[in-house]
């Protein structure tokens, strides 16, 4: 596999056993190598590196990925896509099978994307950690030996541009920092995409080799020993073949990428988090609670952005097949209240959990002669923005924790939380739990 | 049947499910492309993904490195020690990367990037999260510190028969 046979043990096996087609190409590249091609080869001397390093990084990887990845995929049908509100649109079959988003558990969406968040960060440094593991191999001369080879390093540019991307994107999302200048939702739904393509490919192509690295050496004995012997040449070419002294044991290096986790797993919990616990996400927006009282928990979208003021005169129209009433606060306070402890999670990963009372949604349904909603279609006063109305199922409808909340905490909304009435429903994320209702519609097929 | 397949694992170089494999990630990322290459911004995020890969591979890791081949000969050249003292370079190295990569990660509350968007959505003004950043590092390096001298302090057993003082 690798050019510098010179660097390396004579009898160390190479994966393929002839340069595949076309084989003059490659000779010819093996021969003519560019300038510094020979000397890097020789330069990767870390005694850490091995089959057996990486393959301990690539298993937490294995394990932890997926659980992003499937965390992403169902922020994006919490959405409810069936009725066209998630972003991006159209996304082909690039999706989960069609689903209604449960209302149970209430807490369900905030450890979803909870965990997509906090997982995704807390996984950063393996994810360094495994690319400074086979770095050199980036560094191969010739860097292809056949045409499988050329298509696998493709796919890899997929896998670590991908990751990267995910990350980085997401990242910035989380801080507010547009820095990208794109769609947010369109490059990280479909960057998962092709980062997932590539992750597949890459694990049924290495899961064997990753299998039997693990067996060659028992972590349990590996975390009791403190030396610092490299790991015997392999075929893969990651030992170095002329090991520098080392510095830190294999014990060491974990010790220290876990350690990482942990630190970033402390700063970022934080903000799913209430009370002085919150303010551990030293480092984070959502690590702050903006005020005191009943209203002092974090807000998404403030009033000013909306264009959102203090009215008097504001009346809730609620509409059903063929009834309209409208209501006034005074009105709504009127009717049955009911007070739930709900949690709302942010898309962007951080929570609160909050005591909210209101007029339950299927109250107002039946109010207007539809007994049985197939969805409801609750509009905001503000004018733009991409969240100014949502689209609800019927089970969010009809759970009886479902509110059009007046209340949060003992006390009347803030402007901020969404006064005069906002939406509250379980497990719904909070860009759909509308604030400054103007008007819901019920719907029903029957 | 055999030789045909012989044949195929020697022109390409491996397995003909390899080949599916990596044709399947790539339909998948052609299909993305195309759908989004109408797109206004198809360009930036094209040189987003591509450049996160090289920006890490050739820039971070470059960095990162150097910095740590710098310090290793800082340490190395006053090293006077005996192997068995612990090593004053892993006391400096854990608190310093883990410094790097906290800013890396919490960069744009650091660098205040986004004030207007952090507005928007948060209704308060975004204060520099620089000083905490700074007081974080230096609460790392000050543990990592104290452990070095307990370390120092407290000599492992095993290794005491090659102090030689
Ligand atoms: C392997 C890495 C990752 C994958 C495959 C992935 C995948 C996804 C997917 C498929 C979605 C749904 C997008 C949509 O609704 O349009 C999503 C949403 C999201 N992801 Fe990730 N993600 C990854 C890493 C991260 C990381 C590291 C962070 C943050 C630190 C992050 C933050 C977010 C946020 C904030 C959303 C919510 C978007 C929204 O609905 O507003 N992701 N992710």
């Amino acid at each position: 596999m690798s050019g510098n046979d010179f660097t390396r043990a004579p009898e160390s096996p190479r994966t393929d056993p002839a340069d595949g087609f076309p084989r003059g190409l490659w000779r010819a590249m093996d021969r003519y190598p560019p300038p510094g091609a020979r000397g890097i080869a020789g330069r990767w001397r870390s005694p850490l590196r091995g089959p057996w390093l990486t393959s301990v990084y690539g298993a937490v990887l294995l394990a932890g990925l997926p659980l992003v990845i499937i965390t992403g995929l169902l922020d994006y049908a919490a959405y409810s896509p069936q009725f066209g509100q998630a972003f991006p649109g159209d996304v082909g079959w690039l999706r989960l099978p069609p689903f209604d988003w449960p209302t149970r558990p209430s807490w369900l969406f905030r450890v979803t994307q909870g965990l997509h968040v906090t997982l995704g960060i807390i996984l950063i440094p393996v994810v360094l950690a495994k690319l400074w593991s086979v770095i050199p191999k980036l560094f191969d001369w010739p860097p292809a030996r056949s045409l499988a080879q050329v298509l696998e390093r493709l796919s890899l540019l997929l896998l670590v541009g991908g990751i990267l991307f995910q990350i980085g994107t997401g990242l910035l999302n989380i801080q507010y920092a547009y820095l990208f200048g794109f769609d947010f939702y369109t490059a990280h739904y479909f960057g998962a995409w092709v980062f997932t393509a590539a992750f597949v490919v890459h694990v049924a192509l290495r899961l064997p080799r990753l299998v039997s690295a693990l067996r060659s050496r028992p972590l349990r004995r590996e975390l009791h020993t403190p030396t610092i012997r490299p790991e015997p040449p392999d075929p893969d070419g990651l030992v170095p073949a002329r090991p520098d002294t080392a510095t830190i044991s294999r014990r060491g290096a974990l010790t220290l990428v876990g350690g990482l986790s942990v630190l970033l797993a402390a700063l970022t919990v934080g903000q799913t988090l209430d009370g002085v616990w919150r303010r551990t996400a030293l480092l984070l927006p959502r690590g702050r609670q903006p005020g005191e009282g009943p209203n002092g928990f974090p807000v998404n979208r403030s009033a000013a952005a909306a264009g959102v003021q203090m009215t008097d005169g504001w009346r809730l129209t609620v509409r059903g097949k063929d009834r309209e009433v409208t209501l006034g606060r005074a009105q709504l306070l009127a009717m049955r209240q009911h007070t739930v402890r709900l949690p709302i999670g942010c898309v962007e990963g951080w929570s609160t959990l909050q005591t909210w009372t209101g007029v339950r949604l299927r109250d107002l349904a039946a109010l207007v002669g539809v007994s049985a909603p197939d969805s409801a279609h609750v509009r905001s006063l503000e004018r733009a923005g991409l969240f100014n109305q949502a689209t609800l199922q019927a089970n969010q409808v009809l759970d009886g924790d479902s509110l059009l909340a007046l209340r949060v905490n003992g006390a009347d909304l803030s402007l901020d939380h969404g006064y005069p009435a906002r939406v509250i429903v379980p497990a719904l994320p909070g860009v759909h739990c509308t604030k400054w209702v103007a008007d819901i519609t019920f719907r029903s097929d029957a | 049947m055999r030789e045909l397949s012989a044949r195929f694992r020697t022109g390409y170089g491996s397995s003909p499910r390899h080949l599916l494999l990596v044709v399947g990630a790539f339909a998948v990322t052609a299909w993305i492309v195309l759908r989004l290459a109408g797109e206004p911004t198809a360009g930036r995020m094209l040189l987003w993904f591509v450049g996160a890969a090289v920006a890490h591979d050739f820039v971070l890791f470059p960095v990162y490195a150097l910095a740590d081949r710098t310090l290793r000969r800082t340490v190395d050249a006053r090293r006077a020690a005996p192997r068995s003292r612990p090593s004053v370079l892993n006391h400096v190295r854990f608190p310093a990367l883990a410094s790097g990569l906290l800013f890396l990660v919490y960069l744009p509350g650091i660098l205040r990037q986004g004030r207007d968007t952090y507005l928007a959505a948060t209704g308060l003004h975004r204060q520099s999260y620089l000083t905490r950043w700074l007081l974080v590092s230096a609460a790392l390096f000050l543990l990592s510190g104290a452990w070095y001298v307990l370390r120092r302090a407290r000599p492992r057993q095993g290794s005491r028969q090659d102090s030689s003082g």
